[in-house]
């Protein structure tokens, strides 16, 4: 009797949960309830840090799940929750030329598509995932305050001045 | 059914790409083009993060800096999001809608 190896799980997992992810952002883009789709994005960002784990990148998948779930999907409710109608007007999400966005985002796919396989068809991630055989907390970390200091302070400032851009246009005066 | 592939994540990427693309061609609600414009940038950060598990078994290449790409994508987006939401309020502000097909002249 064969013993299934562990890619036989992982495989598992990744078409589960892509197939939840591909169908929730599908959701996003076609319901017509604006806080339907904050939370289809909130199964698509979940979906999302799985497969960071997945790849063994620990440390970004829960800054995802932070960062995304935990900030940005709050902000994108509170700006639906201050631009409702005010008046019970139904209004259809879609606009008029609709069609031509989906046949761009077919051909899109179509494209990137084939040259994905041409370039890259079978070609195995390795068993141990991990960036230098430490986990991804400590490699990223080694990087950050290393090779990729300024970036990172320079991220800091970038939102800092988002920040107080954020401030200056939405304040009443 | 041996291994995973990088070939699983890519297309993953671009589906979730081309699901954006659409959100923000087709959508008329300022709100929903900013969450198609999350999407993409999730699609572009799957892309980052598996190339970044691919050259971590291959010799030369960087493999750390995938994953560090994409905690400043992370970042940048949450900057963008604050500031994009900041001006969809001012428009809803000044208009009464956040419809997007009704902001077509630059003067205010």
């Amino acid at each position: 009797m064969t013993v299934l190896g562990a890619a036989v799980a992982q495989n598992i997992f990744f078409y589960v949960i892509a197939a939840i992810m591909v169908f929730a952002a599908f959701r996003v883009v076609t319901t017509k309830n604006v806080v339907h789709a904050a939370i289809f994005l909130v199964m698509v960002l979940a979906g999302v840090g799985a497969q960071f784990i997945l790849l063994a990148a620990e440390f970004v998948a829960a800054t995802q799940v932070l960062v995304y779930i935990g900030a940005v999907v709050v902000l994108i409710l509170f700006g639906t929750m201050l631009t409702r109608a005010k008046i019970g007007r139904d209004v259809d999400l879609t606009n008029d030329y609709w069609f031509v966005g989906a046949v761009t985002s077919v051909m899109l796919f179509a494209v990137m598509g084939y040259s994905l396989w041409d370039a890259f068809e079978s070609t195995p991630l390795p068993e141990d995932t991990r960036i230098g055989g430490v986990n991804n907390t400590a490699a990223v970390s080694d990087s950050i305050f290393g090779q990729y200091l300024v970036p990172f302070e320079v991220i800091s400032v970038l939102l800092l001045s988002a920040l107080i851009g954020a401030i200056v246009i939405a304040r009443r005066d | 059914m041996d291994a995973l592939y990088l070939n699983q994540f890519l297309f993953l990427g671009a589906i979730l790409f081309c699901i954006g693309v659409y959100g923000v061609l087709a959508k008329r609600n300022a709100v929903i083009v900013l969450m198609s414009v999350e999407l993409i940038l999730n699609a572009v950060n799957i892309n980052f993060v598996a190339f970044g598990a691919f050259w971590s078994g291959q010799p030369g290449g960087s493999p750390i800096s995938g994953t560090v790409f994409a905690l400043f994508v992370i970042a940048v987006a949450a900057a963008e999001v604050g500031v994009g939401l900041a001006i969809v309020l001012l428009i809803h502000r000044n208009r009464k809608s956040v419809d997007l097909d009704d902001v077509d002249l630059m003067k205010g």
